[in-house]
C-alpha cells in the first residue's frame, strides 16, 4: 500500500500562495537580485576577465556620472509606467504607450514646426499650449480607440494597442520623411537656431521639469488610486467584472475612462518630449513604453513603488553600458546581457512569491509517520 | 502614507546626491599622452559603418602613441537627448575633443558646442558647420564618390566577364543597390557607383531600393533578395548589416560591399569593398587639438590624404585586372584626371546634360537650392562643404521606391 502510494504521487506540486509576509517577499527578491549579481560577475570574469568588484564599481561609477541624466531618464521611464498602471489595475493590457506617446510627440512636433511658420508673431506661450494640448488630444484618441473595442465588442486589448503602436511608428517614419525634404530621414532639434520657439523654458536646467512632473504624477497616481471613488472602481473591475456590475459599476465608462487617463498621462509626456526633452521625433521616441510594462509589472502597479523600480531599470541600463566604455567593449552586447540576467532573475523571483512549492516526499513521509504513529 | 514618505525621502536624498554629482576635471594646458578623446557612435561594432569609425580611432590613438585608455567610447547613442547626455559625460570624464558618427547627432553636437567652448566637438557627414559659426563644432566627411566609382570599375569588370562568358547578353546587365535614403549622401554613392561600371561596361544599368533605415539587417536582406529575383545579376548597397552581402552569398550573386570586407561572411561573392578610412581625420583632429591649433570647418578627405580606400579584391570572384585598374582609377583621382561627376558621362531626364545645377549646401528649414555647384563641366562634389550633396537622378538609374520605411 505504502509503495504505491509513493509511485502515484509526484515529486511535488504547486499551489497558490496569496499572504506570504511583505518581509519575506523582499527577502526573495533581494536574494534573486544578488544570485543574479554573482551570475553577471562569473560571466563578466570570463568575458572582459576583470575583477569582478571592479566591474560593480563602474557600473556604480557610471550610472552616476550624470547624475540630471540619471534622475531624467528615471522621470520619464516612471511616467510611461504610470500612463499604463491604472489599466493594468483592470487588467486591461495596455500595451500601447510606446504609441501613445509617439503620436502625442508628433503632434506636438508639427505645431512647433508649422504653426510659427504660418503665424511667425504667435507668443511661445500660446504655443506652447498649442503644443500640450494637440498631444494630449493625439494620444487620447490613441488610447481610446482600443478601449471603445474593448469596452463595446471585447476585442483582445493586447494585440489591439500593440498594432497601435506599429502604426504610430510607420507614422512617424512617413511625416518625418515628408517633413525633412532633403530626405535623410531624420528631423534634427525643431527649432534650434530659429529663436527656439515652442522650447518649454528650463526650471534651472534641462532636466528639472520633467523630473518636477513625473513627481506630481506619481502622487496624484498614487492618491487617484488609492483613496478615490474612480480607484476603487478601477481595482474592483480588475478584480471581478461581473462583481463590478453587480454593485452598479458602469464597466464599460471605466474602462474608457481609465484609458483616457493613461492617454493624457502619455500626451502630457509626448508634449514634455517635444518642448522638453529631444525637440525632435524619432520612431526611438516611445521606446521606453515597452521597459515600462516590466517596470510596473516589478512594482505590483503600486506608483510609488515604481519610483524605485523604475530608478532600478535605469541605473542597471546607465551602468552597464558604461562597463562598456570603461573596458572598451564596443559593444552594446554585454549592456543587454547584464540587464537581461537581473530581469530574468527578478521576474522569476515572482514565480516564487505567488506559489509555494510543496515536495510531496516530505509531504507523504509525515502521513507515513502519522498512520504508523 | 509611511511608504509615500520613504520614498519622497529617498528621492530628496538622491536629490542632494545630484546637487553636488557634477564636478568637472579642467585641465588647462594639454599633451598627448594624458589628452582625452570622446567617440559616440550611433550602433555597435555590429554594424559596418560604426565598426569602421571604432577601429579607424583605435588605429588613430596607437598611431599617435597614445593609449586605448584615452578613448571615451559610447556605442549605441541615438540621434535624440542621448547623444547631448553622451556627449557631456565625455567632457565630464575630461575629454578634450568629442566626436559624433551619425548624421542625427549633429544638432545635439551642436547643442553641448554652445555649453563647452573649451571643448572641440567634430562630426562626421553633418551639414551645419559652416552655418552654425561656433569655434568648436566642425564637420566632416570624404570623397568616397571616387572611391564608389573605383568599385564600381571593379562591378563593371566582372559584368562584363559574365557577358563574355555568354551568362548574359549585353542588355542584361543589370545591377541592384539597396540604399538607406533617399538622401544626397546615398545618391552621390550610387550615382559614382553607376558611374564607374558604366565607364567599362556602356550598356549597364542600375535599380535601387531603398530602406528607410541606416541599419535594419532583415529589410536590407529583402531588398537585395528582391533585386536578385527582379534579374540583377550584381548587387551593392549602402547601409549598414550585413543583410545584402548574406542575400548575396545564399543567391551567389556577386557583391561590392562599402566601409569594410564582407569576404567573410561572403567568402563566393565579395569582391571589393570602398571605404572612408577616418584615421587620417582622428589623428589630425587630435592633433589640432592638442596644439590647439582650428579645425578646419568642412574636411573633405581624399584619395591624397588616404581617407578614400579600396579593401582586398577578392581574386576568387572579382574579373582578372581588377585590382590593376582600380590603381590606376585611384592614381587618376590623385593627380586630378579623372572626374567622378563629369557632366559629359551622364545625361538626366532622358538625354539632358546637366549644364548648371543648384544644390541644398546651406541647410536651412526651408530647402532652398541655394549654391551653384557645376562648374566647367564638372559637378564640383563636396566641395562646397564636406557632406555630400549630388542628389540628380540620372539616366541609367531606375529608383524602384522612394521608401521611408
Amino acid at each position: 500500500m505504502k509503495t504505491a502510494n509513493k509511485k502515484h504521487e509526484p515529486l511535488f506540486h504547486i499551489t497558490k500562495n496569496d499572504a506570504i509576509p511583505m518581509t519575506k517577499a523582499i527577502g526573495i527578491r533581494v536574494f534573486a537580485i544578488l544570485i543574479a549579481l554573482i551570475l553577471v560577475g562569473i560571466l563578466s570574469m570570463i568575458l572582459i576577465k576583470e575583477n569582478p568588484f571592479l566591474i560593480y564599481k563602474a557600473m556604480f561609477d557610471g550610472a552616476f556620472i550624470d547624475v540630471w541624466t540619471l534622475l531624467q531618464n528615471t522621470a520619464l521611464l516612471l511616467m510611461f509606467g504610470l500612463a499604463v498602471i491604472p489599466a493594468f489595475q483592470m487588467k486591461f493590457w495596455n500595451l500601447g504607450a510606446n504609441g501613445q506617446v509617439l503620436v502625442g510627440c508628433l503632434s506636438a512636433i508639427a505645431c512647433m514646426k508649422f504653426i510659427p511658420q504660418k503665424f511667425p508673431d504667435i507668443s511661445n506661450g500660446l504655443l506652447i499650449l498649442i503644443m500640450a494640448l494637440a498631444s494630449i488630444l493625439a494620444s487620447c484618441i490613441w488610447s481610446v480607440i482600443p478601449a471603445i473595442f474593448k469596452a463595446y465588442f471585447n476585442t483582445n486589448e493586447t494585440l489591439f494597442t500593440l498594432m497601435m503602436n506599429y502604426i504610430a511608428i510607420t507614422m512617424v517614419d512617413y511625416f518625418v520623411f515628408t517633413w525633412d525634404k532633403t530626405g535623410s530621414g531624420t528631423l534634427g532639434i525643431v527649432n534650434l537656431l530659429n529663436g527656439k520657439k515652442g522650447w518649454i523654458p528650463d526650471i534651472s536646467n534641462r532636466y528639472v521639469l520633467s523630473i518636477i512632473v513625473a513627481l506630481i504624477m506619481t502622487v496624484f497616481m498614487f492618491v487617484y488610486m488609492k483613496y478615490t471613488k474612480h480607484g476603487f472602481e478601477v481595482s474592483l473591475v480588475g478584480e471581478s467584472v461581473n462583481t463590478a456590475k453587480y454593485v452598479g459599476i458602469n464597466v464599460k465608462k471605466v474602462i474608457i475612462r481609465t484609458l483616457l487617463l493613461g492617454g493624457i498621462i502619455c500626451g502630457i509626456l509626448g508634449f514634455l518630449y517635444a518642448g522638453s526633452v529631444s525637440h525632435t521625433i524619432n520612431k526611438e521616441v516611445g521606446g521606453l513604453g515597452f521597459t515600462a510594462i516590466l517596470v510596473a509589472w516589478l512594482a505590483n502597479f503600486d506608483s510609488g513603488v515604481m519610483l524605485l523600480t523604475s530608478f532600478f531599470v535605469v541605473f542597471l541600463d546607465t551602468g552597464s553600458k558604461y562597463v562598456s566604455t570603461q573596458f572598451q567593449l564596443n559593444s552594446n552586447d554585454y549592456a543587454n546581457i547584464v540587464v537581461g540576467i537581473i530581469f530574468f532573475f527578478v521576474i522569476g523571483c515572482e514565480f516564487f512569491i505567488r506559489y509555494r512549492i510543496q515536495f510531496n516526499k516530505r509531504k507523504s513521509k509525515s502521513i507515513e509517520e502519522r498512520e504508523e504513529a | 502614507m509611511k511608504k509615500l514618505l520613504a520614498v519622497v525621502l529617498a528621492l530628496v536624498m538622491i536629490m542632494s546626491f545630484a546637487a553636488c554629482g557634477t564636478k568637472k576635471t579642467e585641465s588647462s594646458k594639454s599633451d598627448l599622452s594624458t589628452l582625452k578623446v570622446g567617440l559616440i557612435t550611433l550602433h555597435d561594432d555590429s554594424s559596418t559603418y560604426d565598426k569602421n569609425f571604432i577601429d579607424a580611432m583605435y588605429r588613430a590613438l596607437e598611431n599617435l602613441g597614445m593609449s586605448k585608455d584615452q578613448l571615451v567610447l559610447y556605442t549605441g547613442v541615438g540621434e535624440d537627448e542621448a547623444c547631448y547626455n553622451k556627449a557631456k559625460e565625455c567632457v565630464n570624464q575630461g575629454c578634450k575633443v568629442v566626436f559624433a558618427d551619425s548624421f542625427g547627432h549633429e544638432d545635439y553636437l551642436i547643442q553641448a558646442a554652445g555649453e563647452y567652448p573649451d571643448v572641440q566637438f567634430c562630426h562626421a557627414t553633418g551639414t551645419k558647420a559652416h552655418t552654425v559659426n561656433l569655434d568648436n563644432f566642425a564637420n566632416s566627411f570624404a570623397s568616397i564618390y571616387e572611391g564608389r566609382y573605383a568599385a564600381g570599375i571593379a562591378a563593371g569588370m566582372k559584368i562584363n566577364e559574365m557577358i563574355e562568358a555568354g551568362k548574359i547578353t549585353a542588355e542584361q546587365a543589370l545591377m541592384g543597390y539597396v540604399g538607406a535614403y533617399t538622401y544626397a549622401e546615398v545618391m552621390s554613392g550610387y550615382t559614382s557607383f553607376y558611374l564607374g561600371a558604366k565607364s567599362v561596361c556602356p550598356t549597364v544599368k542600375m535599380n535601387v531600393k531603398f530602406t528607410g533605415s541606416w541599419y535594419d539587417y532583415d529589410k536590407e536582406k529583402a531588398a537585395a533578395e528582391s533585386l536578385i529575383s527582379d534579374g540583377c545579376v550584381l548587387i551593392s548597397q549602402h547601409a549598414d548589416s550585413y543583410g545584402a552581402p548574406d542575400a548575396c552569398q545564399a543567391a551567389k550573386v556577386p557583391n561590392i560591399s562599402y566601409n569594410g570586407s564582407t569576404k567573410d561572411v561572403g567568402p563566393d561573392t565579395y569582391i571589393v569593398s570602398s571605404k572612408i578610412d577616418w584615421t587620417p581625420y582622428f589623428e589630425y583632429m587630435i592633433n589640432c587639438v592638442n596644439e590647439g591649433k582650428a579645425i578646419e570647418k568642412d574636411w573633405t578627405g581624399t584619395v591624397e590624404t588616404g581617407s578614400v580606400k579600396l579593401l582586398e579584391v577578392n581574386d576568387a570572384v572579382a574579373a582578372k585586372g581588377t585590382q590593376e585598374a582600380i590603381d590606376k582609377a585611384l592614381a587618376d583621382f590623385k593627380a586630378g584626371t579623372l572626374k567622378v561627376f563629369d557632366t559629359s558621362t551622364f545625361t538626366y531626364d532622358n538625354g539632358k546634360t546637366l549644364e548648371s545645377y543648384k544644390a541644398d549646401v546651406d541647410s536651412d528649414e526651408k530647402f532652398e537650392k541655394d549654391t551653384e555647384v557645376v562648374k566647367d563641366g564638372v559637378f564640383e562634389e563636396s566641395k562646397y562643404r564636406s557632406a555630400p550633396y549630388f542628389d540628380v537622378e540620372i539616366d541609367g538609374i531606375t529608383l524602384l521606391d522612394r521608401n521611408y520605411g
